[in-house]
């Protein structure tokens, strides 16, 4: 080995024969910067945390919301509730709360459960709730029972976006968006998975299942599966992605397949009868940004039927009965929900507003 | 951080004054520009990976976007930014000032899109942004690292790369963790205000990121017993530019940096691996690219000096079969937490030995007047083959299955590397440097 030559920059830092040296002017200059960099990035951090502050205060003109006691059974005293989770301003903001369903602008009784997604029916939840960790937000799925208890909890790998639970209450289902889980750079994609309430069987990837097309197995490593709506305690219907394409696919727990049933078909949501399908269809000529109208797909004939809604939608519809369908659409508080007739007639209106994850009981 | 490395700097310079004075030898082996140079990565990665961390769930969560189109988007993006590299490096090699001007104007352009982020609410727009930020990585990338090798003795420039790449890989590691501390004094993931607080600080550390650069990092590259480049003397032409892969020593550099880079499985790939085929809890998948940063980080200086001493490309050769060696775990009958570490480790320690030290192994290769376009011509071409390596792993995956495609990588990488190694063989020494 050779002696390192010295190496330094000769750079303009050198000090020069009078008054201060560029150096400490630079570094003066560094400071000052640094000062008013932080001063800028400060106010914008207060800014942000007194306006989600002020989202704690209860709002002015908003459903009056109480705290009370919820229950997930089917058959309770005062008929029918639509359970949601409450956006209105105040202390009760983002929790579960119920309302009457023929008067869903009416008092709201909040449980003091806080779900980001959640679905119920015959007695079980299914709640997708946020923990705030050190390094980075984790997420989880939460089985409740019919007093709104965890039961058992799931790691969720990603931000939730759908959940379900079977008309017996004895299968839930999930989705969330996994960050990084694809090949083109920071692509992410989804994860689906089930649980079986009764035995406590976890499907953990429903990307794990075969997929079935015209008959044939797809082999690819981009299938996504996204959007889980339950037929019944083996059989669910589901929307799987390959080869930049979407399929409407029936699922079989048992069999572990996935059979592709229909093209273009995002976020399937079946009728309470059996018979069709509500989903988000992406359209032809649509802002690329905003691509999908709410459609209804009768399962026997595979006619496709637009609704009245002209927007963009992007949420798992739910059917309020055979005939009426409900969807989020972005509101002052973040979602309302509105309700449209299945069969293309009628127009869309707001059923109600602050907002989101409905689900019926009883 | 910098306040420290200026105080090294003078430092070196009294130890320049009096030659004989030992414990300035070291440091001087690492020459303050490179420090601020690190500074300034170190800030502006920061900067850029707080937005990173939190993009996916801003698009998602706040604005309510689809966030499948997203991914081809920042594909075609990595594309033209590797695209923009090559004209950022020539830029750069024109004009005495041009590797900071350049590079300047690279650091600008980015810092600029931070705030940016705040007026655009759609996809096609945040796309747009997106586009101008990676322009701007492409053009200060091999600007950069030309003045790395520019400030720094040849002999000494594997260390000086790896002082520079742990700096930036710090960066990388701090800006989530700021990023989430923000949401989580503002305590406000559903609504925008949040993500505003995150991007306008994004855009203040950006800011510092131009600053130290303008303030700190020389406008015109010198190191000792060198003669500064002449000023009025033109600067090379595209002509020139392409002439470079004349250069025998270069062409193999960049052949082997290139067919090693066809067999070289993307990052997000390998976690994708990592955690089907090694049975991982799914909650720990955001944690893998920590710990290939975390060993990267560590790894870069040890790595840098070893580099200097057994020759950059014998170290750029080991540091593939470290990948290898991490295939290997993937496919072997090894399962859980303990094998995904290994393949962490062995996935570090192979970003540690080669990149850095392949800049370091180019820098050698051509003459100080066209660093720029040098870094450029083999930091483009081992982007681009990573890239199509991406592709092709996505098509084998489809077609075979996971490890079929995994195993296949695996044999070509296994003859890629011997046929690199014929490549880089110190055969003919064009210059004393460039067998190093």
């Amino acid at each position: 080995m050779t002696a390192p030559a010295p190496a330094a920059p000769v750079s303009e830092e050198a000090p020069a024969p009078d008054g201060p040296s560029p150096l400490r002017r630079k570094l003066l200059v560094l400071l000052a910067a640094v000062l008013l960099l932080a001063g800028v990035g400060t106010a914008a951090v207060r800014y942000a945390a007194d306006r989600s502050d002020r989202r704690d205060r209860e709002q002015a003109g908003g459903p009056p919301v109480h705290e009370g006691t919820l229950t997930l059974d089917a058959g309770v005293a005062g008929g029918r509730r639509l359970l949601l989770r409450n956006l209105a301003w105040g202390p009760h903001r983002d929790e579960i709360a119920a309302v009457p369903a023929d008067d869903p602008d009416g008092p709201r009784t909040a449980s003091g459960v806080k779900c980001l997604r959640f679905h119920a029916a015959a007695g079980t939840g299914i709640c997708l709730q946020a923990e705030h960790g050190a390094l980075d937000d984790t997420y989880h799925a939460s089985v409740l029972d019919a007093s709104l208890h965890e039961v058992e909890r799931f790691p969720a790998p990603g931000i939730p976006t759908r959940a379900r639970v079977s008309p017996s209450g004895h299968l839930v289902g999930w989705t969330v968006f996994v960050s990084g889980d694809s090949y083109a750079g920071t692509d992410f994609s989804t994860r689906t998975a089930i649980v079986d309430t009764r035995n406590r069987q976890f499907y953990d990837n429903l990307e794990d299942f075969r997929v079935l097309r015209d008959g044939h197995q797809v082999q690819a490593s981009d299938v996504n599966v996204w959007g889980v709506t339950f037929a019944d305690d083996s059989s669910f219907y589901a929307t799987v992605a390959t080869g930049g394409r979407t399929y409407l696919v029936r699922g079989d727990l048992a069999a572990r397949t996935l059979t592709t049933l229909h093209q273009n078909v995002e976020c399937p949501s079946l009728s309470p009868d059996g018979t069709r399908v509500a989903y988000k269809k992406r359209v032809d000529g649509a802002d690329p940004a905003a691509p999908w109208r709410l459609y209804v797909l009768d399962l026997a004939t595979m006619t496709e039927t637009a609704t009245a809604e002209q927007r963009n939608i992007d949420d798992q519809a739910l059917w309020a009965d055979d005939r009426t369908l409900l969807y989020s659409m972005p509101g002052d508080y973040g979602s309302d929900l509105w309700t449209v007739p299945a069969d293309g007639t009628g127009t869309p209106a707001v059923l109600v507003r602050s907002a989101v994850a409905p689900a019926y009981l009883g | 951080m910098y306040l420290a490395d200026a105080r090294s700097t003078k430092s070196d310079r009294a130890a320049d004054a009096a030659p004989d004075s030992g414990p300035g030898r070291r440091a001087a082996a690492v020459p303050g520009t490179v420090f601020a140079l690190g500074a300034v990565s170190l800030v502006t990665d920061v900067s850029s990976e707080m937005v990173g961390a939190v993009l996916p769930l801003y698009v998602v969560s706040a604005l309510g976007l689809s966030p499948l189109g997203f991914g081809l988007l920042d594909g075609i993006n990595n594309g033209v930014g590797a695209l923009v590299r090559l004209l950022g490096g020539h830029a750069a090699d024109r004009g005495g000032r041009g590797h900071k001007l350049v590079a300047g104007l690279g650091y600008g352009l980015s810092a600029l899109c931070k705030p940016l982020l705040l007026l655009v609410h759609t996809l096609p727009m945040i796309g747009a942004v997106l586009a101008v930020d990676r322009t701007g990585k492409g053009l200060r990338t091999a600007p950069r690292d030309a003045m790395i090798s520019l400030a720094t003795a040849p002999e000494h420039r594997g260390r000086a790369f790896g002082v520079h790449r742990a700096m930036d890989t710090t960066g990388a590691l701090i800006g989530p963790l700021l990023a989430f501390a923000v949401l989580r004094i503002t305590d406000d993931r559903a609504e925008r205000a949040g993500y505003g607080a995150v991007f306008t600080v994004s855009g203040c550390v950006a800011v510092l990121g131009v600053l130290l650069l303008v303030l700190f990092v020389p406008g015109r590259i010198t190191r000792a017993g060198l003669p500064a480049a002449d000023p009025a003397a033109p600067g090379p032409t595209l002509r020139d530019a392409l002439a470079l892969l004349r250069r025998p020593a270069l062409r193999r550099l960049a052949l082997a940096a290139v067919l090693l880079g066809l067999t070289t499985v993307s990052d997000s790939f390998l976690y994708l691996l990592l955690q089907r085929e090694l049975d991982l809890p799914a909650h720990l998948f955001p944690l893998l690219p920590l710990g290939t940063a975390a060993v990267f980080l560590l790894l870069a200086v040890p790595l840098g000096l070893v580099a200097d001493r057994i020759g950059r490309r014998t170290l750029f050769l080991l540091g593939h079969a470290a990948l290898l060696g991490g295939y290997a775990v993937v496919l072997s009958p090894l399962h859980g937490v303990p094998a995904a570490a290994a393949v962490l480790l062995l996935h570090g320690t192979f970003y540690a030995a080669t990149d850095g030290v392949l800049a370091a192994a180019t820098a050698a290769t051509v003459p100080d007047g066209q660093q720029g376009a040098g870094q450029a011509l083999v930091g483009t071409g081992q982007a681009l083959a990573r890239f199509a390596c991406s592709l092709a792993f996505g098509a084998a995956w489809s077609l075979w299955g996971p490890r079929p495609a995994l195993a296949a990588t695996a044999a070509a990488l296994a003859v890629t590397a011997l046929a690199a190694t014929l490549l880089l063989r110190p055969a003919t020494p064009a210059t004393p440097a460039a067998t190093r």
